[in-house]
């Protein structure tokens, strides 16, 4: 009996994420079937869904803004987060220690909505004040923003993994005269590693994940903020994400039903299109995921 | 034969809140020997040891009270406790083989220290690894994870590491329980090398492997040093001492 419901427990993981994959699939099928230009899809940055006479739906831009705000956010959220992991594990008090965790968490609790408007209200002035941008809503707020956001992930993740490492090697590497610093580094870090690496993953899929702030504080616009020429990547454009475009899209997006002949009228592709974008973002994470799962069993068998 | 003292331990105690670890012991500790510990479980050997390098400052709540001074210089006023450690192999009862490669287990402490040199490093690698008793196991394979061994080896590797820094003093605690006997008897007569050029101090469980190790033996029960003396004074018919004549026939402990 008890056995029975651990097991409907277990298999319920798996439909869910086969459900949603599926009613994602479905209203995002017919797009795929009858006007999907896999090409222009995925390289144009022209997104004009809801145009009358030329509808053209190219995510480049989106995927580019998702990828900028990922990367800003990362810069900032990895060597933050495992610094403070590592403080936090092996050199503060323990008074510290309880202060910091207990602000960290707080930092987790914080509702997205209120991060965004902070990057709106407070970091947008601080922004145009500091780098003379025309507008202080772009990549560099959001991946600012959803890099804070990340952190107490990564943080606690990290954290765990860091004291996860048997107090023996500390022990022998102390024994050897190694200093603080140098336990950290030559010997609890490679320990941990595979732990952090989870941290980390998690962090970006938090990033690419995260709605509401980075709706509020990328500035909406599309545009796809790298170039070929120095310097490459420009931080203060104002980009649009994937997931930002589905939560203000799909609300103002009609879903029709196929007309005579099985033929959708050309006004539901754009709900349709939005289903794909949660394909593409489905693929993305699993992407990820994967990654991670090949990344640690490849360091697991070498061991 | 007649050696100076290496290590002093004057009144040394040692809590760890409110119970007491060793107390109030006092010890010489003789160079070019091997000094061997004895005694039952909580007896205090192990904090003893720790106490020598330091190790102990990095559990919480203890009290240390008392000097340990190694050729004349205290090694909580005179030292700088890394440099201190360096100066002392230590291996623990169980294997930690650190999560590097077996070269760099043992040239972790040359590196720390400074060391560079490619060529260098191969040669402390390999003449320690070969004072372990491990080189022919593991020569073709170096790169490997330390921690892959198999508990005898890995027990080697630390004993490798241990005297990767050329230290003047070892110190061993119960190497021997993860070691098959073969193993142990070749350990044993590495360390019989060793004592030429280094102070050796042996904790063991194993009654008979400090008679047959010890120059000098100590037998410790409940935190206090019940008897020092020659090894063969203390496994002797009269050792002088009830107690230690029951330990180290087994009667008692």
């Amino acid at each position: 009996m008890i056995v029975g419901l651990i097991y409907v427990c277990g298999v319920s993981a798996i439909i869910f994420v086969f459900s949603i994959f599926y009613f994602v699939w479905r209203e995002g099928a017919p797009f795929l079937y009858d006007c999907f230009d896999f090409k222009s899809f995925f390289t144009s940055p022209e997104w004009y869904p809801t145009s009358v006479g030329n509808k053209r739906y190219g995510i480049l831009a989106l995927l580019a803004g998702t990828g900028s705000v990922t990367i800003v956010a990362m810069l900032i959220a990895v060597p933050f987060s495992l610094g403070t992991a590592i403080f936090i594990a092996e050199f503060c008090g323990k008074k510290t220690k309880e202060g910091l965790k207990i602000v960290i968490e707080l930092l987790a609790a914080i509702p997205s909505v209120v991060w965004g408007f902070i990057g709106l209200m407070v970091m947008n002035p601080i922004i145009v004040k500091l780098t003379g941008a025309a507008i202080g809503l772009n990549a560099l707020n959001a991946g600012i923003i959803v890099g804070l956001m990340s952190v107490p992930i990564i943080v606690s993740i990290a954290e765990d993994s860091i004291r996860a490492v048997p107090d023996g090697y500390i022990e022998a590497a102390e024994a050897l005269g190694a200093t603080r610093w140098q336990t950290v580094y030559k010997v609890i870090l490679p320990a941990a590693k595979n732990g952090l690496l989870a941290a980390i993953l998690l962090g970006v899929g938090r990033a690419v994940g995260e709605t509401m702030a980075v709706l509020m504080a990328t500035g909406h616009s599309i545009n796809v903020p790298f170039s070929a020429e120095f310097p490459y990547f420009h931080a203060l454009d104002s980009v649009r994400t994937l997931t930002a475009t589905i939560a203000a899209e799909l609300g103002e997006a009609p879903r029709l039903d196929a007309g005579p002949g099985g033929i959708f009228p050309p006004e539901g592709r754009h709900y349709q299109v939005l289903f794909v974008i949660g394909i593409v973002l489905f693929a993305i994470t699993f992407f990820i995921n994967i990654t991670a799962d090949l990344i640690v069993k490849g360091i697991r068998n070498k061991q | 034969m007649v050696n100076k003292n290496r290590i002093e331990i004057r009144n040394l105690t040692v809590r760890y809140g409110k119970k007491t670890a060793v107390q109030d012991v006092s010890l010489d500790i003789p160079t070019n020997s091997i000094f061997t510990i004895i005694g039952p479980a909580n007896s205090g050997k192990t904090t003893l040891l720790k106490s020598i390098n330091r190790t102990l400052e990095l559990e919480t709540g203890i009290s240390v009270s008392g000097d340990i001074s190694i050729d004349g210089k205290n090694t909580r006023k005179e030292f700088n406790v890394y440099e201190l450690r360096r100066s002392i192999g230590m291996v623990f009862p169980l294997p930690v083989g650190l999560p590097l490669s077996i070269y760099d287990n043992v040239a972790y402490a040359p590196r720390m220290a400074g060391t560079r040199n490619k060529q260098t490093l191969d040669v402390i690698v390999e003449k320690c690894l070969r004072q372990a008793a491990l080189w022919d196991e593991v020569k073709d394979r170096l790169q490997n994870l330390g921690t892959m061994l198999s508990g005898g080896q890995q027990q080697r590797l630390t004993i490798a590491r241990a005297l990767s820094h050329s230290p003047e003093i070892l110190c061993l605690d119960e190497f021997s329980i993860a070691i098959d006997p073969v193993t142990t008897m070749r350990i044993e007569d590495v360390l019989v090398q060793l004592k030429k050029e280094m102070t050796i101090i042996l904790v063991t469980n194993l009654v008979q492997q400090a008679r047959r190790l010890g120059d000098m033996t100590c037998f410790m029960n409940k935190g206090q040093v019940v008897q020092v003396d020659t090894t063969e004074k203390m496994f002797s018919d009269n050792p002088g001492n009830q107690l230690t004549y029951d330990y180290v026939r087994g009667v008692f402990g």
